[in-house]
């Protein structure tokens, strides 16, 4: 077992599975996908030494619904995937959005579209923060940029998930999954939260149900009411974000994920060079750091975004900008990382 | 007077929604009866499905989820497996098991996971407006098989308790009807029969149950109860196709 403080080195996807079991997972369903397998299997050695369940399921499809089987009974419960499976699980991750039903759902995605490849890339913004599944709902979703952060943020994810009964995506690139770099992991916790909502059986109180089943339309508008009202509160308290050197920045850089990890570097070596150049990281992709980006806005001469895609969050930057001052972006897709050399002459290109 | 005949404990006070001749609330009151029977209304955890019978917790006094069409039996392996504790059992329709969760029951049951499944076999989509179902008889007209439907084109009815009985890890496997005060009897000793066996953590249990649907067949309810008896048995034999019990016996 890993000691509390102990520097152990571990690829992403694993420490992942370890931190997960760590903030109190006991149930993890999943289908075998590149490039993060790992996870799987570690779970299947590691989980059952804490009582927990593992289950490799006939597909995507039954991995979510098991999972929110479990959750229905208020177990912590989570699957992991990469993007083709993650398109599958949204069915599911509708449900337990519409059910208020916690859910942990980690995506370290590939390129695509389509079976695309096994390469990093950061493609599956647009369907993990505006929906992905049918329907009016939010997922949260969190954005680690190194092992380490993906280690506090699966913590974070399993308290968010309960706190708000909301599914969490951890929304990371393949590269995450497969980097292994020296990570700290916190000590296991019990899980403390009562769920008086979850089904154990209707012993000494009434009969419940869970369902996303509303058949009158204001019915229906009224349950919907009640989620926007949840998701506005997690816009007001869950947003964050981390940002360097934007004291008397001419040029913003925006980035989250593998995308920032390559920019800070890039960033660094410009202000070692005197040039007047910040960096913005989302570390929540929902709720999206609105307001902190408008407030930069108001101090800088342009926003530079970059991203491994085809642009997706600079939609959201330019949201958050209204006009103020130019956005531009540069992305590269299919599963190409950029280098730090390679951003710095973007960047410099800007100043 | 002494009362000799009332509602189940498991049941709710409450006029059902299904039309007139429909076999769901014959099936809904023996899976309550068998639930007091064991005593386990209070650790009950059922899963709806998709379909008119999305609405047995609107009749049952036990604890109820509804799962994605198809998904029940995904979600009754995290139900079960993460609270072994719980009686737990699925009600699913011929659409819902056989066509859009045909790998989602074969894969539990293959598993030999220790729930139930109520399987309600009327050969046709009840709530959406009469198609085809995968168990649709040969011939028989529905919305989407406006000729009947063709075994070419359409392929067979699907046998649901057969393809199940045989996979090895199911433990009981038996298909029933509900046409006459007979076959309710055998109904209900099946089902109970399939609920003990979870109890006893056996493993998989499965009851198909063959049940009219007057509405979509356009039939009046008693010349529904007739197709059953002189269409759906003669397709659908009433067995007991496995039995790892009886088999040792």
């Amino acid at each position: 077992m890993i000691a509390v403080g102990e520097k152990v080195l571990m690829r992403g996807c694993e420490a992942m599975a370890e931190a997960a079991i760590r903030a109190g997972c006991r149930f993890y369903a999943g289908y075998p996908i590149t490039p993060q397998s790992e996870l799987a299997e570690y779970m299947a050695r590691e989980l059952p030494k804490y009582g927990g369940v593992f289950i490799q399921s006939e597909s995507e499809i039954a991995a979510i619904n098991m999972v929110l089987g479990a959750s229905v009974t208020g177990t912590r419960a989570m699957t992991s995937s990469s993007s083709p499976g993650i398109s599958l699980k949204q069915e599911g991750i509708s449900y337990l959005a519409a059910c208020e039903l916690p859910a942990v759902i980690a995506n370290f995605s590939r390129g695509g579209p389509g079976l695309g490849n096994i390469a990093p890339s950061d493609a599956d913004y647009f369907q993990a923060t505006k929906g992905g599944g049918h329907g009016d709902y939010r997922n949260i979703v969190l954005a680690p940029y190194s092992v380490q952060e993906t280690v506090e943020l699966t913590h974070l994810a399993f308290d968010l998930a309960d706190r708000y009964r909301n599914p969490v995506l951890i929304l990371c690139s393949g590269l995450i999954a497969q980097m292994m770099e020296p990570v700290e992991f916190m000590p296991f916790r019990e899980e403390k939260e009562e769920k008086p909502w979850a089904l154990r059986g209707a012993r000494g109180r009434p009969s419940m149900v869970i369902k996303s089943l509303y058949l009158q339309d204001v019915e229906l508008e009224g349950h919907d009411l009640k989620l926007q009202e949840k998701y506005k509160e997690i816009r007001e308290k869950e947003v964050r974000v981390e940002a360097q050197h934007l004291e008397g920045a001419k040029l913003v850089v925006v980035a989250f994920g593998t995308a920032a990890r390559v920019a800070a570097s890039a960033v660094e070596e410009v202000r070692e060079e005197g040039l007047p150049v910040g960096l913005i990281r989302p570390i929540t992709l929902f709720p999206f750091p609105t307001d902190f980006i408008r407030k930069a806005a108001e101090g800088t001469d342009r926003f530079l975004v970059l991203e491994l895609s085809g642009g997706q969050m600079v939609e959201d930057v330019e949201l958050a900008v209204r006009g103020r001052v130019p956005v531009e972006f540069y992305g590269r897709m299919g599963g190409v990382v950029p280098s730090p050399e390679e951003y710095l002459t973007e960047i410099k290109k800007r100043l | 007077m002494k009362l000799v005949f009332d509602r189940p404990r498991s049941m709710k006070d409450k006029p059902m929604h299904f039309c007139p001749g429909c076999s769901h609330g014959i099936v809904h009151r023996l899976v309550a009866e068998a639930i007091d029977a064991l005593g386990l209304r209070e650790r009950t955890v059922a899963v709806a499905p998709v379909g008119c019978a999305v609405f047995m917790y609107e009749y049952m006094d036990f604890d109820v989820t509804e799962a994605p069409h198809g998904r029940s039996p995904a979600v009754a392996t995290g139900i079960k497996r993460s609270r072994p504790d719980l009686f737990v059992f699925t009600y699913q329709g011929d659409g819902d098991i056989g066509a859009i969760g045909l790998a989602e029951i074969i894969s539990a049951a293959n598993r030999g996971e220790n729930f139930s499944v109520v399987f309600v076999n009327n050969t046709v989509y009840g709530m959406t407006g009469g198609q085809m179902a995968p168990t649709t008889l040969l011939g028989q007209r529905t919305t989407t098989t406006p000729r009947g439907r063709e075994a070419k084109t359409e392929g067979h009815p699907l046998k649901m308790a057969e393809l199940i009985s045989g996979l090895e890890a199911p433990y009981y496997v038996a298909r029933v009807a509900v046409d006459s005060p007979a076959h309710i009897a055998r109904a209900r000793k099946a089902i109970l029969r399939a609920f003990q066996i979870q109890v006893e953590e056996k493993g998989f249990s499965f009851v198909e149950v063959l049940g009219a649907c007057p509405l979509n067949w356009g039939l009046s309810p008693a010349e529904a109860i007739k197709r059953v008896q002189e269409e759906l048995i003669p397709c659908y034999p009433l067995e007991i196709f496995k039995d790892k019990e009886q088999a040792v016996m």
